[in-house]
């Protein structure tokens, strides 16, 4: 029940704060101006690639880059809207009359980590939603495993999340976005180092990929994502060039990330529940 | 044990190596307004942060209101007004209570039915719709104090209450702190401002270095002590110690020739002024002032030994 609580108040307070309105507004703007650019690129190519085969290349190359730059603003909003949330209301006290309260104290992260997941879940319906439905509305042509895909961009999502509530819990505000910035960027590369090195057959490269992946799983999601939605194009490096999927993270790899998911929840929840305030 | 609204036992605190509270033991009764005074740095936010289970103790035991310390059941039954008062101030003046009111597990009709009558018990009735944003400090203080009774709590802790203050929201927390006496709730009342204490408060604790010194009781102490300042012609070097068999606190004022000493009840002056003249000092003067609480705090903080209250 507290947790219900909670997860209401998180959302109130980001359409209090006027964020929710300001992501919407901006969200359709981008939505907006994806679909004017993707008609005329489309009109184009109708008329001057008679063969669907090539026409397809591009189409896959526009919708490749919409979810890509999608994806990354979600990742990015995922910390911007969570990074303050628990360190600022211990760091102003706003959390000591929430706590002496009769509530378990993880009841209070756990309601913070519902509001901001569903809200998360809106805007991925939104943006990333929006960029495969303009798709599909505009060239006709299929996106696939649309639901599997966004489930994956929402499961980066939640672990992002989860790695800023639990660095919340102990790091000033600012301490804890760049940490998780700083783990979400060490992801990206690691990711970019086993594809080029899946590329080239380099063993040590795709290793140094894996091990990043286990650190921080967050960017081998999106490229399983990918992967799923243009499963012809993003596989192959000579069209999707430098984002192209090499190396596919194995299902094995969404398992875990599941695992590291929930094991970073708890330990949100946990540190919480432990720590004086 | 239920008549008891807190009762601590060793109750202890280490940061680090630091220890902010070395021994915390003592009790409020239920229906009690207790203040705990104590110099900066004694130990004072610590003690009620265990209190109120927002720090954890290292060490020593607590109960409060029967229910051991954090639990849930301790909680329900308290309401807090912090120091550092910082609410959601995104959130209007009864959005606010109702939130509070939910997480104390109040029903909507219950919560509907408190509400106005808090908001109107601390003056801000016609404010309900406003957002705290827009509040002034003592406006925000005031929300925090409704916030605290909400639950109609039978122990309420009270931080600093009158520090952003003016008189008559001062007095409004005088008033609220009796009107809460009158009910039988406990009050444990944190505040510098030691006339606010003597005016509001049934007994008082004085800690110093994380410990409780002394424990009195105002009632005994407002008819009891008085502090006498005298001065006879030629004092002895023996004067001094002689005095300490009548009261405490003997002590040369100044160069003047006065000497200031504490008697424990009114009814020992007679006793003092005859035996100082079968003594054969010349007696210039004998004036009692009645204590003040200042006076009190100053004589207790500044022992260097620990006194059994």
């Amino acid at each position: 029940m507290t947790t219900l609580i909670i997860a209401q108040l998180t959302i109130r307070e980001t359409q209090r704060r006027r964020i929710l309105w300001i992501v919407v507004l901006l969200a359709l703007g981008f939505l907006g101006l994806y679909a004017l650019g993707f008609h005329y690129i489309y009109a184009g190519l109708q008329e001057n690639l008679p063969a669907s085969e090539n026409r397809n290349l591009f189409v896959g190359a526009l919708v490749t880059m919409g979810l890509y730059v999608t994806n990354f603003l979600i990742a990015l909003m995922t910390v911007l809207m969570s990074a303050a949330s628990v360190s600022g209301e211990i760091e102003s006290h706003t959390a000591d009359t929430l706590v002496t309260k009769p509530i378990r104290r993880w009841e209070l992260i756990l309601g913070k980590w519902l509001g901001f997941s569903i809200l998360l879940l809106g805007y991925i319906l939104l943006l990333p939603g929006g960029v495969i439905l303009i798709s599909i509305w505009q060239s006709g042509l299929p996106v696939a495993n649309v639901l599997p895909g966004l489930s994956l961009i929402l499961l980066q999502g939640l672990i992002l999340l989860s790695l800023s509530l639990a660095g919340g819990t102990r790091l000033s505000t600012l301490a804890n976005g760049a940490m998780a910035f700083m783990i979400y960027g060490i992801a990206f590369l690691g990711s970019w180092t086993e594809q080029i090195g899946a590329l080239f057959e380099n063993q040590t490269a795709v290793n140094i990929g894996i091990v990043t992946s286990l650190i921080m799983p967050s960017e081998a999601l999106w490229k399983k994502a990918l992967a799923l939605f243009q499963p012809g194009f993003a596989s192959s490096p000579v069209m999707a060039g430098p984002l192209a999927v090499t190396s596919q993270p194995s299902d094995l790899m969404i398992g875990y990330a599941v695992a590291y998911m929930v094991a970073l929840l708890a330990l949100a929840l946990w540190s919480f529940s432990r720590r004086d305030l | 044990m239920h008549d008891l609204a807190i009762e601590t036992h060793g109750l202890r605190k280490e940061f680090g190596g630091r220890t902010a509270v070395s021994d915390l033991t003592l009790s409020v009764q239920a229906g009690e307004v207790f203040g705990f005074l104590g110099p900066n740095g004694a130990g004072k936010t610590t003690s009620i942060k265990m209190l109120l289970s927002l720090t954890m103790p290292t060490a020593g035991t607590a109960s409060i209101l029967g229910q051991p310390l954090g639990s849930r059941a301790a909680r329900a039954g308290i309401g807090y007004l912090p120091e550092h008062f910082r609410f959601h101030e995104w959130l209007t003046a009864a959005e606010f209570l109702d939130l509070h009111g939910r997480l104390y597990q109040m029903e909507k009709t219950e919560r509907t039915a408190v509400i106005p009558d808090l908001l109107a018990l601390v003056g801000l009735a016609d404010r309900a719709n406003t957002r705290l944003q827009a509040f002034s400090k003592g406006m925000l203080q005031r929300i925090g104090l409704a916030q605290a009774l909400l639950n109609n709590p039978r122990l309420v802790f009270l931080d600093e209450p009158t520090s952003g203050l003016d008189p008559l929201g001062r007095r409004l927390v005088r008033d609220v702190v009796n009107g809460l006496r009158e009910e039988g709730t406990a009050v444990f009342l944190n505040s510098h401002l030691l006339s606010e204490v003597e005016k509001t408060c049934d007994r008082v604790a004085f800690i110093r270095d994380g410990a409780v010194l002394e424990t009195i009781s105002l009632a005994d102490f407002a008819q009891g002590s008085v502090q006498v300042t005298l001065r006879v012609g030629q004092p002895t070097p023996q004067l001094l110690p002689d005095l300490a068999q009548f009261g405490s606190a003997v002590q040369w004022q100044g160069k003047n020739g006065r000497i200031h000493l504490t008697l424990a009840q009114e009814s020992q002056l007679p006793q003092l002024a005859q035996w100082l003249i079968d003594q054969g000092h010349t007696l210039y003067e004998l004036t009692p002032t009645p204590l003040s609480l200042e006076d009190r705090f100053l004589q207790v903080i500044g022992q260097p030994e620990r006194v059994e209250g």
